[in-house]
């Protein structure tokens, strides 16, 4: 498994050299969006209207943060759980995101869209919220205020640590359960 | 009569409310060095180091552990010889909340079903009473978040499916949750009751000590023997793979109808946020 310190935005070749495992230290500009910030995307697509940054080469950080605290860019910033985006991010992909950032389980439809438009889904360390939040050194709300924890951040963030989870090569990473060994008498 | 003043309430609960979000429990803290100990594979490994580093991050910091800090979820044991004055015991916990929520810097969960709408506050807390003699006030805190929640079930058994189908039915959902409650996990087991009643105990089971004993030989064995069944699926911390998917099965009974075999599974996040404070 190797180790990569990559910039945003990502290019097609970040993205080839990945294999699922690898570690990777992130730096630059990220997004974030969850249930509600991806709904309203959605719905902006479909008016035609245009969105609030840039999907080529960007990575969308499935987060929620908690209020920041004086003195800090924001406040804690852990992954959410990525299923809920499984319907959104394909046509996302389509469009030029090249990586979403969050944790657990992602749909076939999303593995193909990976493939087909080489993008990749990285991992954070659920729970790990106060020692992620420490390598975000700027967060700005760019759009959807009135969403609160869900509204779209543009973070800036230095060493991001992320796992790749699902690689655009069908790389996976999450161990498949063995339920027969575990319910064998 | 022991009366007690409602402000009394309502500090103790801002405080417990951020508490529970910033200091890991001391069971799970050791907990999850002895497994960290335990796990052969180098990503399980780094899982729990971030952990462990999180958790003082937390402590030095004031910043929540996580950035879901959860629904607010009371349990509360309340003396029959015990008034409280000024207001009401519901207000006065749910100012609490909405006090240690604001003050706490901690994020606000909650929102309307449909609209999606955040109330702003994170309230209304859910607050579960229950009545018991004496004059005292207990009362448990627990920030519950939703990933965790999410993956959780109740299930209503005919009674023939026996502890067979109940423990083949909980070893399949924590593997069909795979990596998405933030495993580690703390699986809390109600069996028996009625609907509600198994969702209740389910997750009444989760406020029990990591390393305990249930206090029924019978049962404590079932905890044993679905604890061996659910880390042998190998999902690991994070879902990376590993010996430890599971820190602890807890089971809760209670009496069901003839006809019934309530089972709910409440899955809990390896951090297992909960405080516990005694007026």
């Amino acid at each position: 498994m190797a180790e990569y310190h990559l910039k945003t935005p990502l290019t097609d070749a970040d993205i080839e050299k990945l294999r699922s495992g690898d570690v990777v230290h992130l730096s630059g500009t990220i997004y974030t969006g969850r249930d509600a910030a991806h709904k309203r995307l959605s719905d902006s697509l479909d008016k035609g209207e245009p969105l609030p940054f840039d999907l080529k080469g960007a990575l969308i950080y499935y987060v929620g943060p908690s209020p920041a605290p004086p003195g800090r860019p924001i406040g804690a910033a852990g992954p959410t759980t990525s299923y809920r985006m499984d319907t959104f991010a394909p046509r996302l992909h389509s469009l030029g995101l090249k990586g979403t950032i969050g944790k657990g389980m992602r749909s076939p439809e999303v593995k193909e869209s990976l493939r087909k438009y080489k993008a990749a889904y990285f991992g954070a360390t659920g729970g790990a919220g106060a020692l992620l939040s420490l390598r975000i050194k700027t967060a700005k709300v760019i759009a959807y205020e009135d969403l609160g924890p869900e509204a779209i951040r543009e973070l800036t963030v230095e060493d991001f640590p992320l796992l790749v989870i699902n690689d655009c090569h069908g790389g996976e990473l999450y161990a498949k359960p063995d339920l027969e060994t575990a319910l064998a008498d | 009569m022991r009366t007690i003043d409602a402000r009394t309430i309502v500090d103790k609960v801002a405080a417990m409310c951020i508490e529970a979000n910033r200091e890991l429990p001391s069971d799970v803290m050791a907990i999850f060095k002895d497994r960290q100990a335990g796990e052969t594979s180098a990503a399980a490994k780094e899982t729990y180091r971030q952990l462990i580093e999180n958790a003082g991050i937390s402590k030095d910091t004031g910043l929540p552990l996580c950035q879901d800090c959860g629904l607010a979820v009371f349990f509360v044991e309340v003396g029959e010889d015990l008034k409280v004055q000024g207001m009401g015991l519901t207000q006065a916990i749910n100012q609490g909340m909405i006090q240690g929520y604001q003050d706490g810097f901690l994020r606000k969960s909650s929102c309307d079903p449909f609209s999606r709408k955040n109330t702003g506050d994170n309230s209304p807390s859910i607050i579960h009473y229950d009545l018991v003699p004496g004059d005292k006030l207990k009362i448990v805190m627990m920030a519950k978040g939703g990933g965790a929640e999410n993956m959780s079930r109740v299930m209503m058994f005919a009674p023939a499916a026996g502890w067979k189908g109940i423990k083949e039915y909980i070893v399949k959902r924590v593997a069909e949750s795979g990596s998405n409650p933030c495993p580690p996990i703390i699986v809390g087991v109600g069996i028996g009751g009625n609907f509600e009643l198994a969702a209740i105990n389910s997750k009444k089971a989760l406020l029990r000590e990591l390393d305990d004993t249930h206090p029924d030989p019978a049962v404590a064995k079932l905890e044993a023997e679905l604890l061996i069944a659910i880390n042998k699926l190998g999902i690991g911390p994070m879902g990376l793979g590993g010996n430890s998917t599971c820190l602890g099965v807890k089971i809760k009974t209670a009496p069901c109808h003839i006809a019934s075999l309530p089972l709910a599974v409440n899955i809990q996040c390896h951090s297992s946020r909960h405080k516990e404070v005694e007026l």
